[in-house]
């Protein structure tokens, strides 16, 4: 039988075109984004070779360990936000309102579908304070607090940015870390009942245990997204004020696309690459240690 | 037994208490927790949307002058016609519908075939291949995009949909490749090569019996891949910064700046357009989409 399944007609027609189309627009320019890395200029201007500059330049641009760091600080706070928050949920959906619960899952996770250039604008009205104040500050005044320049800063930009990344995600999550509990039998919950664990110990001690799987699912995927947050971080603040909530996806894409830098922004893309890199290896070594204990 | 399990359960200690009669107002006490969480998740998520569309139906002065969480004082529908005529959304939401079907078609016809062929085929290299795809799940666009504007200038398709679709295309194989390569293991092998017995080529069995029984999964898959499209701002933004490409995303942003800043409801009306398209969507179909992006998170 194995013959039929090794027919080559079929294997060629069937895999050349997907195989083709990706190697030719995603393999290959990464390979060549890395030669570019050697060079300087963009195509309207024409590449000089420069040597290792670039790499000179990236580990003494002080932009870019400050958009590192702003990277790193985003997809850390929001991630834990997601998975926890998400988690929460979850567990609401499905110890709490069960059968219930699909109105309020279908509502939370609605923002999830919504255009990020569409979220982002709503929440510049919602935090704005010039000329007139957002939903936000009127609530603020209201109960005799100061309004907020909330866009005017870095610092309370970056807490608009999570807020709304929050807001906008943890639906998502909720219905990601709902799904796996659903796998739980319902009869181990019971039995541990009828033993006598209460609602912490149960929880502590046969929910959280396993739910672990689907946690760590959540964890990767919530973070190789957040460390490439782009869309919502240009929609919203665009980067600023100043550079103060700039990631290196937007710093990488103002050298290429504000100051024609081809080199020296597939420099920061490479960078940015081998933090994916470095992210994913890490959370694939750490999981392999927890399933051997 | 599954009913004591209730409220709050999982949050506080003391909530495992077995029913017992008369204690009524005590349960309602007990549900409150979990009401107020409810009305609250309902107020975060709801309100924001129902306060753009209050304010999109608002005059300039009406939204000045009077707080935001305000009924608008007439209702102004014309800020719609504003926003569509002057917000060019006709030809941004056609542009984003020419770019995103064919990138689904492509991504649905390519993806499941590769997927099959890698999943139900047997041959040499088949996981490596495999792994291939896989590794574009975790390449970033900005690692792609300045050899791709590279290519496409010298070719001259700039000023076109085509490389918008090209990179939509490649850019979604990866994860439906993996995601339908995942929906065919499910599948016994026996089934594709029983029509061989009858004469059918591997091919012939792939489109007689492969593709129609993956329904469901192309379903998925499209749906998640639909709103990365629909969505995408990176891609959009480089390729369709021409005003006659903008997609709706380039184009809501570029009205905000150019015109946003002095005409309240307009923008709002705008915002709101693209949302409630997307509402209407949801409306039909939020069951799947919610179990679709989900399996394709689990799966990436």
């Amino acid at each position: 039988m194995k013959s039929v399944l090794g027919d080559r007609k079929a294997i060629t027609l069937l895999l050349t075109p997907a195989l083709l189309v990706y190697s030719v627009i995603i393999l290959a320019p990464v390979l060549w984004s890395f030669g570019l890395t050697f060079f300087t200029g963009s195509v309207l201007t024409g590449f000089e070779w420069n040597g290792i500059e670039n790499f000179q330049r990236l580990f003494r641009d002080p932009y870019v360990w400050d958009a590192l760091w702003f990277t790193l600080k985003y997809a850390i706070l929001v991630t834990i936000f997601q998975v926890v928050l998400g988690y929460g949920l979850a567990l609401l959906y499905n110890f709490v309102l069960r059968k219930s619960s699909v109105l309020v899952r279908t509502l939370v996770f609605f923002p999830v579908v919504l255009p990020t250039v569409a979220v982002a604008l709503l929440y510049q009205k919602l935090f704005q304070s010039a000329p007139t104040d957002g939903l936000v500050n009127e609530l603020l005044v209201n109960v005799g607090l100061p309004a907020v320049d909330w866009l005017g800063a870095g610092g309370t930009a970056f807490v608009v940015i999570v807020i709304m990344d929050v807001w906008r995600s943890v639906g998502f999550y909720g219905v990601l870390v709902f799904s796996g509990l659903l796998d739980i039998p319902d009869d181990i919950i019971e039995s541990a009942r009828i033993d006598g664990a209460r609602s912490w110990s149960l929880f502590r001690h046969i929910v959280l245990p396993m739910s672990l799987p689907i946690l760590f699912a959540s964890f990767i995927f919530s973070i190789n997204g957040t460390i490439k947050v782009f869309d919502s971080v240009f929609a919203l603040t665009g980067g600023g004020p100043g550079n103060s909530t700039t990631p290196l996806t937007l710093y990488m894409y103002r050298t290429a696309f504000q100051f024609s830098d081809f080199g020296y922004g597939s420099t920061i893309a490479l960078l940015l690459t081998v933090l994916c890199l470095l992210v994913t290896l890490v959370i694939f070594r750490s999981s392999r240690r927890d399933n051997t204990v | 037994m599954t009913s004591t399990l209730d409220t709050a359960a999982v949050h506080s200690p003391q909530a495992f208490t077995p029913h017992t009669p008369g204690s009524a107002g005590l349960r309602i006490l007990k549900r409150l927790p979990t009401w107020l969480t409810i009305a609250f998740l309902i107020l975060v998520t709801g309100y924001p949307l129902f306060w753009m569309f209050i304010n999109s139906l608002k005059t300039n002065a009406d939204f000045l002058n009077n707080p935001s969480y305000a009924m608008p004082e007439t209702w102004e529908w014309a800020n719609y016609v504003i926003a569509w005529e002057t917000g060019n959304l006709a030809t941004t939401i056609t542009n984003s519908i020419i770019v995103t079907v064919p990138s689904l078609v492509f991504i649905v016809l390519l993806g499941t075939a590769a997927g099959y062929a890698l999943e139900v085929l047997v041959f040499k290299g088949r996981g490596t291949i495999l792994l291939l795809f896989l590794a574009g799940i975790m390449i970033p666009g900005q690692m792609i995009i300045l050899p791709l504007f590279t290519a496409f200038f010298d070719l001259g398709i700039t000023g076109s949909y085509l490389p918008m679709i090209l990179i939509y295309t490649a850019g979604g194989l990866p994860l439906t490749v993996f995601m339908m390569a995942t929906f065919f293991r499910a599948i016994p092998r026996e089934i594709f090569e029983a029509a061989t017995l009858d004469g059918a080529s591997m091919t012939r069995s792939f489109f007689a019996i492969g593709f129609p029984m993956m329904r469901n999964a192309i379903i998925t898959v499209a749906i998640v891949q639909f709103f990365l499209i629909w969505n995408d701002l990176l891609i959009a933004l480089i390729f369709g910064g021409k005003k006659s490409l903008n997609t709706i995303q380039v184009g809501l942003l570029n009205f905000s700046g150019e015109y946003g800043a002095i005409n309240y409801g307009p923008l709002f009306a705008a915002i709101c357009i693209t949302v409630f398209g997307i509402l209407i969507l949801y409306l039909f179909l939020n069951q799947r989409i919610m179990k679709g992006l989900a399996a394709g998170a689990v799966k990436g």
